[in-house]
């Protein structure tokens, strides 16, 4: 018969090594360590690193007055705006793990059975990005820092820190409301998650379809649920940081670039899960369906960040317009070389990449094109988020590479852990014949 | 009209016609085509066509898109009738990007859809050579056509009765 097909072996477990456990701890310290070390450069007017500050750390004043704000910003900002954008970032692609899962159970999708253990290990990191961004809401003196609207009376009438616009906020961005905001975000997230982890993993054990059903109704709640907490986590975590501004698109524009980045995220660990020899069963017809939402939302991305662009453009309103005259000529020009970066990295090296069939086939070219996402959606919410919280003592240099390690490190160890609890493939979905068969 | 002979096989299954298509090929005959009810998956890797080379259309119609998109905006803004909009310069680049990109998509799917027209010979007044009329429905035909096989036409008949054919029926067109 002509559909015959070597069918490799289903029963597949990923062994996380202690020596891997090690170096990942290791290079996490090191990260760490690199803070630090930045840090103590920096006190000491030393300058490592491109665009990197090297003065006016100590004087915690120095500041611009850019966009309406009147409190400076000193190297702590630094620090605590690098922490506060990965853990935003880090957030993004893990919650994007589940969300790849829900829109492919919704639609009873098949092709991405074989490597649906991988996204389905991603969102096991919530809980970092949560306790860290809790903490950092929690204490008062990071949240001044990484939130201008929580300044002490810049919603009281009479105060002199009496800011009329931000106070017509005040029902929305307000301590309690943006608390309960938070929790339940990373609550329902995981909570819905671990659910839909939870009957993937029985389901290894019986080929009942009730779990399969079971799955699919906790993919639906989630998908009802991201669709609106996915807008407002982008207000509050990103687009609240320049409290005076705000985009209707903004929503889109934060989902978009934490799906792309997932996306990429995923075929990475799947290319290198295969490298490594695990994830036989994984076709590259799969891999090139991947590598084609990859293209596709790497555009999109594109797409809805130039009609936030273009209107703000064409309309030529102050209001809206500061914000990217802070990232064009702000603060020194500092950010105008990440805005820019952003764009080749996200738009043009994907596109130009990934457009032929070949070059989705192809491991090289999907690792740069991986690569070259990852780093570039990084640029995007620096640009997104570094302005408005570190302003002038903003850089690229060893703390950046530093705070990134560390999430990253940490990042792949709970990816690796989560993997290793369970078989690497998912012997008993329904689907897992359509997706062994997938041919394109 | 008598110059073309096809010899047309009927086959009943997918898997049947699959089989046949590589053995017959092994032999060394020519196939014209194969008519399926429904697209059949891997079926012109077994029959070895070239992969379409339907990218280079698109791309050179895109790009007449994308250059008379720019040469409509910069000659109608920026020369014969320049206006001041929201105090802009008379050709800013972001708000040509929209219309560049209509016009791009348009001129390369209009272009690509033409271009497989022409190519597979397809329009409203070509009539186009029914085979094996039950290909519509239910049944699998593979056209051979003899002028362009050595091969004789008793032998291709007895090949493809042996390889799964439910029929073997000479069509000449």
């Amino acid at each position: 018969m002509a559909h015959k097909h070597e069918t490799p072996s289903l029963d597949e477990s990923f062994d996380f090594s202690p020596e891997l456990r090690k170096k990942l701890i290791i290079s996490a310290i090191i990260g760490i360590a690199m803070v630090a070390l930045g840090a103590f450069l920096i006190q000491n007017h030393w300058s490592i690193g491109v665009w990197d500050s090297g003065h006016g750390a100590e004087h915690g004043g120095g500041s611009q007055h850019d966009g309406g704000d009147h409190h400076g910003a000193t190297l702590f900002s630094r620090i605590i705006a690098n922490i506060w954008m990965n853990s935003v970032y880090f957030l993004g692609i893990s919650v994007v793990g589940v969300f790849f899962l829900s829109y492919n159970y919704v639609a009873k999708a098949g092709w991405y059975t074989t490597f649906k253990r991988v996204p389905e290990a991603f969102p096991s990191f919530i809980i970092v990005p949560a306790v860290i961004m809790l903490a950092l809401f929690l204490y008062p003196e990071t949240r001044h820092i990484i939130f201008h609207w929580t300044h002490h009376g810049i919603m009281e009438v009479g105060s002199e820190n009496y800011d009329k616009i931000i106070a017509g906020k005040s029902w929305y961005l307000n301590f309690p409301f943006f608390l309960v905001r938070m929790i339940a975000y990373f609550a329902i997230w995981y909570y819905l998650w671990s659910q839909i982890r939870k009957y993937s993993l029985l389901e290894d054990e019986t080929s009942d379809l009730a779990y399969y059903y079971k799955s699919r109704n906790f993919a639906k709640m989630f998908l009802i649920f991201f669709a609106v907490t996915s807008s407002t986590a982008a207000w509050d975590f990103s687009m609240s940081i320049d409290t005076h501004w705000f985009s209707t698109m903004f929503g889109w524009y934060h989902l978009a670039s934490w799906h792309v980045a997932g996306l990429a995220a995923m075929m990475l660990a799947i290319l290198l899960l295969k490298d490594k020899g695990y994830l036989k069963a994984v076709t590259f017809s799969s891999i090139h369906d991947l590598g084609k939402l990859m293209f596709g939302f790497s555009v999109f991305w594109t797409y809805v960040w130039f009609s936030q662009f273009l209107l703000i453009f064409y309309a030529n309103l102050p209001e809206e317009t500061i914000y990217f005259r802070e990232r064009f000529t702000g603060h020194g020009g500092r950010y105008f070389a990440p805005f820019i970066i952003n764009l080749l990295l996200n738009f043009v090296f994907p596109f130009l990449i990934l457009m032929a069939r070949d070059s989705k086939r192809n491991r090289v070219f999907l690792k740069l094109a991986c690569g070259s996402i990852l780093i570039g959606h990084w640029f995007d919410f620096y640009q997104i988020q570094m302005p408005g919280i570190a302003k002038d003592q903003g850089g690229i240099g060893i703390i950046e590479w530093g705070t990134t390690l560390t999430f990253a490190s940490l990042f792949i160890y709970f990816v690796a852990n989560q993997l290793s609890k369970a078989n690497l493939i998912a012997k008993n979905h329904p689907f897992i014949e359509e997706s062994l068969h997938h041919e394109i | 009209m008598t110059d073309n002979k096809y010899i047309v096989g009927i086959f009943n299954d997918e898997d049947v016609v699959m089989d046949a298509v590589q053995k017959i090929r092994s032999k060394g005959i020519k196939i014209h085509e194969v008519f399926c009810p429904y697209p059949v998956h891997g079926l012109d890797h077994a029959l070895g066509y070239e992969r379409p080379r339907m990218g280079v259309s698109a791309f050179l119609f895109g790009i007449t898109g994308t250059c008379l998109a720019f040469l409509l905006t910069f000659w109608t803004l920026g020369i014969d009738w320049p206006m001041n909009i929201g105090g802009k310069n008379f050709f800013p680049f972001p708000t040509n990007i929209p219309i560049v990109f209509e016009l791009t998509v348009l001129l390369a799917a209009f272009g690509m859809s033409f271009t497989f027209f022409f190519m597979e010979g397809l329009g409203p007044s070509v009539k186009p050579i029914i085979f094996d009329i039950r290909s519509t429905d239910d049944k699998f035909a593979m056209a051979i056509d003899l002028n362009k096989n050595t091969v004789s036409d008793s032998e291709i008949t007895a090949f493809l009765s042996e390889f799964g054919a439910e029929e073997v029926n000479v069509k000449e067109v």
